[in-house]
This record gives structure tokens, C-alpha cells and sequence, in this order.
């Protein structure tokens, strides 16, 4: 079966093309992180000297800082008030939800530079001073629909009358709610959190149009860095590829552990 | 549950204020003139007709260009990779998809980034030809380089997407096929690829969408120079402090999308409607 056997390497090489094409551009980008020249090209030797600039690096530093506090404060916020949210859709009347789902589907459909000139100019027609206030009132826009889009189809697979059961039984409504509902729906909030999270940690396109000149995240600082070869920048890209795939991982194995937990339960 | 239905009040008065003001405050500059003070705007059309001047019409055809390029580049690509993990061995289905869905979450900048010190001049691939005794090949700065950067950042959208539909899709109406007579071809062309129109539409539209709005990846890899309508918004709002021309050209990207958006959905529907009617006769 020579024709099975062509079809078979056609196959291998297609998948391990696009693969390459993938993977080489960001691993070319991490190994030269850790190259002892100033050179993107040619291997001088192995050396962690980008590593301790970028840690000596006050405004590197405070990028991280002002990334991962955004980041974590918006995925808190964002997370709670679009898990409450999409109850409350799925407890509406159908023009409520139909409004709120149709409003919400903007920030997502819309190419995220519209968002961004939008609330740059709400911002400034409140006279609010750009800064990282700002960026986190954004980033925890942006963020809520999409948490709020990963929370209802959990609820929707959820029984109408349970926590109405909760409540014959005694439970007030915010008990129902905590006790009942949210540890229900608990993995789809898990998922929009993260979702959250990655968004926020990633962005760059909002953040830039809403923070002033002060305040920077990584992206925005890549983002002026990059117009000159920076050994620095590709060290603190190493450590994000590191954590978003760090990241990724957990979240595509837990359920994986989780089932087989299940299953040694049984 | 009415207690319940209470929850979406606070999120309504939040999204009036930040999805719906912003959103008509950039209608608002967009048909007024430049005024710092609120009340002192008036109303105009000047911004559109700024806008149909050679030179901007010139950015929007170059735009909406570079991203049906990177679209069709992306189709051509990801249909046959798509193809490929939808009918390897399950447990690789799931691996191969999560490798192809990794980059999408890595930081756009940094992939983008990464194809500097690969395309430039002095860069890796022409350090690679220098010692063949070729090139150096011109990369960065051209089309090439803007294109192939979309692609390199918009592709797994369409592998994602188009595997999608091809992996729910009824292995018994291909099977069918193959027993009515049909061969490989016959049921390629004649089954799988309609049904999986839906899926390269929406792939379409992944892809599309970014590609026509995107700045960073002109900015580094087509340079200072190259506009696309992207940059000219964001040269409005950050350099030449613009706004009302800024917001209407946004406003008429947003027409662009909405209306292809509109086309392809459209588009959707009828593949669909002739697939599912195409046996009538």
C-alpha cells in the first residue's frame, strides 16, 4: 500500500509544518533570551545576564506590577459581577435578557480599537485623569461580558426549580444563591475567570488608548521597546509564554484529573 | 425567581455607562466639529468628507486588501491542517488541537515580536541564506511581512473553527457516500465541504475582522510608514490629536465590519439552505 503510506507522510508533514510554523518564531524567541550577546542571530554562549537587567529594570518592574494587579483585581471584580449577572439574565423576562445579551455582544463583536476610542472618550468627557484607575475600570469591562457568555449556558443546563427548592426548605434567597447556585455553576465561573485573567494579562490594545503616559502594562511596554532588538524584551517574553502556558496546562487538565478523581471515587 | 432577576439591574446601569455612552460618544465626535467643551459642539459632515480624500480611500482599500490575503491565505492552510486532526486517532485530536490553540492565548505582541529577529535584515533567515552564498532577501517592511504576520497570528482561529464543524459533523453521511458508490473526491466535494462551510465562514469572519483592524502588526513588521486603517486611527487619537476625524474613521471601519459580517452570515444561510435542499430533486 504504497498510496497509504504517501497519504500517511503528507499527513506528518502538513501537521508537523504548521506546528513548526507555530512554535519556532517563539522558541527562537526564548532560546535567544538566555544568549550571552546582544545578537537575535548568532549563539555567543548561554547566560542569564537579560534576566538580572530586566529585574534590575525599575520600569520593567513596575509593568509586571501594574500588569499583574490590574489583571488580578479586574478578574476578581469581572468575575463576580458577571456570575451575578447571569443569574439574574436567567431569572429575567425574555426582553430583559435579549437587551442585556444583545448590548453585551458588542464589546465582543466590535474590533477592540472601537472599545478602546470609546472609553477614551468617556474617560475624558468625565474628565477622569488616565492612569491605572482607568485601565482597571476597562479592563473590567471588557472583561464582564465574556465571563457573563461562559456562565449562562452553565445555568441554562441547571434545574429552574432547585433553588426554589433551597428556599421551601428554609434558605433565604442569598443563601440559595451561595449554597445552591454558584457551587453548581462553580466550572463555568472557574473558566470565565481565567478567561478574564488571560484577557487582562494579554491586553494591550485598551490599555494603551485609556492609560496616560505614566502608567504602563507589559504589552504597552513592549510595545515602545520593540522599535529597537532588545534582548530584554525577549527575557520578559520568555516569562509570559511561561506562565500563560503554565496557565493553559492547569486549565486543560484539570477536568482531566478531576474525572479520573471521580472515577477512583466510584 | 424574581428575587433573582433583581441581579441584572446594577449590570444594566453599568453597561448603559460604559457600552452605550462610549459607543454614542464616538458618533457624537464623529459628526461634530472640534471643540473642547462639550456644549460647544456642532453638528458636520466634514469628518466623512475628509475621509474621501485619495490618500485615506487609498489606507481603506490597502487595509480591507492585506486582510482578504491573509484571509484566503488562512483557508488555504487551515482547511487542509483542520482536515488532517479531524480524522487522525482521537486521543491525538485532542493534543494536536490544543497545540494549535496554545498561541492563540501567548501575548499578540510577543508573537508578533518574535518575527522580527527572524525576517530583518541581519535576522535568522538570511543569516541561513548568507551562508548558502544567497540574498540577503528584503522581508521586513514589505507586504510579505505584514501579511505573514497575520497569518501567523490569526491561523489557529481558522483551524480551531473549521476543525469544529468537521469534527461534529455525522460520520454516517460520509460513510453513506462511500456505500452509495462515491469516492474519496466525489465525497470530499460532494458531502464534507459543504457541510463544513458553516465553519470556514465563521473562520472567515475570525480572521477577517482582527486582520482588517489590527496596528501592532503593520507597526512592526510593515514599519512607520505603512498605514493601514488601524494605524490611521490610532495616528488620529494618540498623534495628531483628531478625535472627531479619528472617530469617523472608526465609525466607517465598523460599517465595514458590520456589513461583512452581515454579508458572510448571509452567506451562511444560503450554503446551508442549498446543502440541506441540494438532495429535492
Amino acid at each position: 500500500m504504497v498510496g497509504s503510506k504517501n497519504r500517511k507522510l503528507t499527513r506528518f508533514f502538513l501537521i508537523a509544518g504548521v506546528l513548526l510554523f507555530f512554535y519556532a518564531p517563539i522558541a527562537s524567541l526564548m532560546i535567544f533570551s538566555f544568549n550571552d550577546s546582544r545578537s537575535l542571530t548568532s549563539w555567543a554562549g548561554f547566560s542569564t545576564q537579560w534576566y538580572t537587567a530586566l529585574f534590575a529594570n525599575r520600569e520593567m518592574m513596575s509593568a509586571i506590577y501594574v500588569t499583574l494587579v490590574v489583571a488580578l483585581l479586574s478578574t476578581f471584580i469581572s468575575t463576580v459581577v458577571g456570575t451575578l449577572t447571569a443569574i439574574g439574565i436567567s431569572k429575567s423576562r425574555k426582553i430583559i435578557r435579549e437587551l442585556i445579551i444583545n448590548v453585551n455582544s458588542f464589546p465582543i463583536l466590535n474590533p477592540e480599537i472601537v472599545t478602546a476610542i470609546g472609553l477614551m472618550l468617556l474617560f475624558s468627557s468625565l474628565s477622569i485623569e488616565k492612569g491605572m484607575i482607568t485601565m482597571l475600570v476597562a479592563h473590567i469591562i471588557f472583561s464582564t461580558p465574556y465571563v457573563i457568555l461562559t456562565v449562562l449556558p452553565k445555568l441554562r443546563g441547571l434545574d429552574p426549580d432547585i433553588a426554589e427548592a433551597a428556599m421551601d426548605l428554609g434558605a433565604t434567597p442569598a443563601q440559595a444563591l451561595w449554597k445552591v447556585i454558584i457551587p453548581l455553576i462553580m466550572p463555568g465561573v472557574i473558566s470565565g475567570a481565567l478567561l478574564a485573567f488571560t484577557m487582562s494579562f494579554d491586553d494591550f490594545v485598551i490599555s494603551y488608548f485609556v492609560s496616560g503616559n505614566g502608567v504602563k502594562n507589559i504589552s504597552i511596554l513592549v510595545y515602545t521597546m520593540s522599535k529597537r532588538i532588545n534582548p530584554t524584551i525577549n527575557a520578559l517574553s520568555t516569562i509570559l509564554v511561561v506562565i500563560i502556558t503554565f496557565v493553559l496546562l492547569i486549565v486543560n487538565l484539570l477536568p482531566i484529573l478531576k474525572k479520573k478523581e471521580l472515577r477512583g471515587a466510584e | 425567581m424574581r428575587v433573582f432577576g433583581n441581579l441584572v439591574k446594577p449590570y444594566m446601569v453599568w453597561m448603559s455607562l460604559f457600552i452605550v455612552i462610549p459607543m454614542l460618544l464616538i458618533v457624537l465626535y464623529a459628526f461634530t466639529t472640534h471643540g473642547n467643551s462639550v456644549m460647544a459642539f456642532q453638528f458636520t459632515f466634514d469628518n466623512f468628507g475628509k475621509f474621501f480624500d485619495p490618500v485615506f480611500i487609498k489606507v481603506m482599500l490597502k487595509s480591507i486588501q492585506v486582510a482578504l490575503i491573509t484571509t484566503g491565505v488562512c483557508i488555504v492552510i487551515g482547511y487542509p491542517i483542520a482536515y488532517v486532526i479531524a480524522n487522525v486517532d482521537e486521543r491525538w485530536q485532542t493534543l494536536l488541537m490544543l497545540l494549535v490553540t496554545i498561541p492563540m492565548w501567548i501575548n499578540m505582541l510577543v508573537r508578533t515580536y518574535a518575527w522580527i529577529s527572524i525576517l530583518s535584515d541581519s535576522g535568522l533567515i538570511n543569516t541561513f541564506l548568507k551562508s548558502i552564498n544567497i540574498g540577503p532577501l528584503k522581508m521586513m517592511y514589505t507586504d510579505f511581512a505584514v501579511v505573514l504576520g497575520m497569518v501567523y497570528n490569526f491561523l489557529p482561529f481558522m483551524i480551531l473553527s473549521i476543525y469544529t464543524s468537521l469534527a461534529k459533523m455525522d460520520k454516517a453521511v460520509i460513510n453513506a457516500s462511500y456505500d452509495l458508490g462515491a469516492n474519496t473526491r466525489q465525497t470530499f466535494m460532494k458531502i464534507t465541504l459543504p457541510l463544513s462551510m458553516p465553519g470556514v465562514i465563521s473562520g472567515v469572519t475570525l480572521v477577517f475582522l482582527p486582520a482588517v483592524s489590527t496596528f501592532i502588526i503593520p507597526k512592526f513588521l510593515g514599519g512607520g510608514q505603512y498605514m493601514l486603517i488601524g494605524n490611521l486611527i490610532e495616528n488620529q487619537f494618540i498623534t495628531v490629536g483628531e478625535w472627531n476625524f479619528g472617530s469617523a474613521i472608526s465609525l466607517i471601519m465598523a460599517m465595514i465590519i458590520m456589513l461583512s459580517m452581515y454579508m458572510t452570515r448571509k452567506m451562511d444561510k444560503d450554503i446551508v439552505q442549498e446543502a440541506q435542499g441540494g438532495n429535492k430533486w
